[in-house]
């Protein structure tokens, strides 16, 4: 850019190359630029993504068709093809999309309440110090436990498997809700609440018209991570209980010793989480466009 | 919009809504408690009359922000009490408009919607808060910008839009924490006058914090000394310029006499708390 600023006399035109540039000889010693990689723009970095994916595919293909063993053993593993075989199965078969609507299903569901009980305690816990201290120690020692952990009690502390999977995978996304509310919610400047009531604002009205919105970037962050989590935490629980979902799939695959199966579970899986923290993201978006003309 | 226009006919030359009455009786602020406890402002009092405007001068860390924000109900006297209009302040409320020094508007609203949120927080319909925002907004030159977020504005377009915020409410007391602190010279300027002009229409009462003494003098009615920490009002000192004020008055002896009496009593109370200090 600069470099073209500098020689926009006639005898730098047409956009030089950098070598000639030092040939023309002008006077200010022009920056030399360097050569991108990519082509500009949106196409370029496609491209690349594509290029770095198939050489994935490619190492997958040697690796399985010569059954590789170096220490990690690629023998057993399904080639690509074995993989897209499988997958054209199954997307052809109606039972595959019963496993991934139920464990969609139950990933809503959970996180819904996540959400529904997460927030506001996030923002109870920033303004009211009493609420703090009795909700703390709770979020401390049960924060830290794996989703894998709960199974043994969740089963027996619920009704149905069901609600016992909910119950897993609503306890993984709502802490981080809860933690980055909390945090958002505290680094509200006082002025803002102090200015609030000074027009009049109801202890509520602070809490909607000031807390909430100066929590929500930290809140959507958080919503994010509790959506990766709950799959997590999901997968966690089909995995040990259940006849249905993409992670009774998975792990029936291995039972069963359906290798390309596994494959395509997991595939599913990694999907489904990108696609619904994008889908948070996209959701959340609208509420914080105050802040992108900030920057 | 109908409240508006009656202040305005009945403000010729200064209304006055007959409210606003301030009484600050014995207040002593202390923040922290046994060995940490640290003295703000030392046993105050003073009345400040309905439409009074007050500038509250004194050096940095005296207790002026604190002293104030008493009167807002932010903070509570840890002995005495502020009164307003004969009712003891116990906590913030729109008949106490506050204007910070620092940016206060909600920045997730709009510079409209920031407006017409008091209103809105006293009840009244989408419709009329929306009106009483955008006359307010009129006045202060920025009905304009109404759609815009607040960190689209400057500085000193903000801070008019948070005048126009505290006003939107009808406050019977004004309190500016220096308002104008943050701004470029003109800008501030301009500012006090259209501050001036506003107040007149209004009758106000209005207390403005500042430790600028040319700002104090060409703002007030009244001009409060603060000594250095802990604060107390160590001066009173009347104002008698005409209204209204215009800048060419810098060089009126009236104006001269007053400034250089504030420099005096800030020269000496800062020889004295120097002083105490190397005692
Ligand atoms: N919330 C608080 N807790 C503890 N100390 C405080 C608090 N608020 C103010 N103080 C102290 O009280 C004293 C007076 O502060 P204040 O903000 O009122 O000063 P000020 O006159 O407004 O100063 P400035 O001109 O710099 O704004 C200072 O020593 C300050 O550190
Ligand atoms: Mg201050």
């Amino acid at each position: 850019m600069q470099a073209n600023t500098v020689l926009s006399g006639p005898a730098a035109a047409p956009d030089p190359d950098p070598a000639e540039m030092h040939d023309a000889g002008p006077p200010p010693a022009p920056v030399p630029r360097r050569r991108r990689i990519l082509p500009k723009g949106w196409a370029g970095q496609a491209g690349l993504m594509a290029l770095s994916l198939l050489a994935g595919l490619a190492i997958w293909q040697m690796g399985s068709s010569q059954g590789w063993n170096l220490y990690v053993n690629f023998a057993n593993i399904p080639s690509p093809g074995q993989v897209g075989t499988s997958m054209l199965h199954n997307l052809g078969a109606s039972e595959f999309y019963v496993h991934l609507g139920v464990s969609i299903q139950r990933v809503l569901v959970s996180f819904a309440l996540a959400v529904i009980v997460g927030v506001p305690v996030g923002l109870l816990m920033a303004r009211s110090r009493v609420f703090r201290a009795m909700a703390m120690p709770y979020i401390e020692i049960l924060r830290p436990i794996p989703a894998v952990a709960w199974i043994p009690l969740a089963i027996l502390m619920w009704p149905t498997e069901e609600s016992s999977i909910v119950f897993i995978t609503f306890l993984g996304a709502v802490f981080p809700i809860v933690l980055n509310t909390l945090h958002g919610a505290r680094q509200t400047p006082e002025v803002l609440v102090r200015a609030a009531l000074s027009l009049g604002a109801s202890r509520l009205d602070v809490f909607r018209h000031v807390i909430l919105p100066a929590a929500l970037p930290s809140v959507s962050a958080g919503l994010a991570v509790g959506m990766g989590v709950a799959w997590f935490s999901l997968l966690a629980g089909e995995i040990i209980s259940g006849q249905y979902g993409i992670g009774y799939f998975t792990w029936d695959a291995y039972s069963m010793v359906r290798t390309p199966d596994i494959v395509l579970g997991m595939l599913a899986i990694g999907l489904l989480g990108t696609a619904s923290t994008a889908a948070v993201n996209a959701l959340t978006a609208p509420l914080l466009k105050w802040q992108k003309r900030t920057r | 919009m109908l409240d508006i226009l009656k202040y305005q006919r009945a403000g010729q030359p200064r209304a006055s809504t007959g409210k606003g009455a301030i009484e600050i009786d014995q207040v002593a602020i202390t923040f922290g408690q046994g060995a940490e406890a640290h003295r703000a402002v030392e046993a105050t009092s003073l009345k400040i009359l309905p439409g009074e405007f007050v500038c509250i001068l004194g050096p940095s860390g005296c207790g002026k922000s604190t002293l104030l924000n008493a009167i807002a109900g932010y903070v509570a006297p840890s002995a005495g009490e502020v009164r307003v209009d004969g009712a003891k302040v116990e906590k913030p409320g729109p008949d106490r408009g506050m204007v910070f020094q620092q940016y206060s508007l909600l920045p997730w609203k709009t510079v409209y919607e920031n407006v017409a949120f008091g209103p809105r927080m006293a009840g009244k319909s989408r419709t009329e808060a929306g009106s009483i925002a955008n006359t307010f907004l009129g006045m202060v030159g920025l009905r304009k910008f109404g759609s815009r977020y607040p960190a689209e504005l400057s500085g000193g377009m903000q801070q008019r839009v948070g005048i126009a915020r505290a006003l939107a409410n009808y406050p019977s007391v004004l309190l500016m924490d220096e308002p104008f602190g943050a701004l470029d010279a003109q800008t501030r300027l301009m500012m006090q006058e259209s501050l001036l002009e506003i107040w007149q229409k209004f009758g106000t009462t209005v207390v403005f914090v500042t430790h600028d003494v040319d700002e104090a003098v060409f703002l007030a009615d009244r001009v409060l000394i603060m000594s250095a920490a802990p604060g107390r009002v160590i001066e009173d000192l009347k104002i008698g310029l005409p209204r209204p004020r215009s800048t060419d008055m810098a060089a009126q002896p009236d104006y001269i006499r007053a400034r250089q009496h504030c420099l005096e009593v800030i020269r000496a109370e800062s020889r004295r708390a120097f002083a105490e200090q190397n005692a």
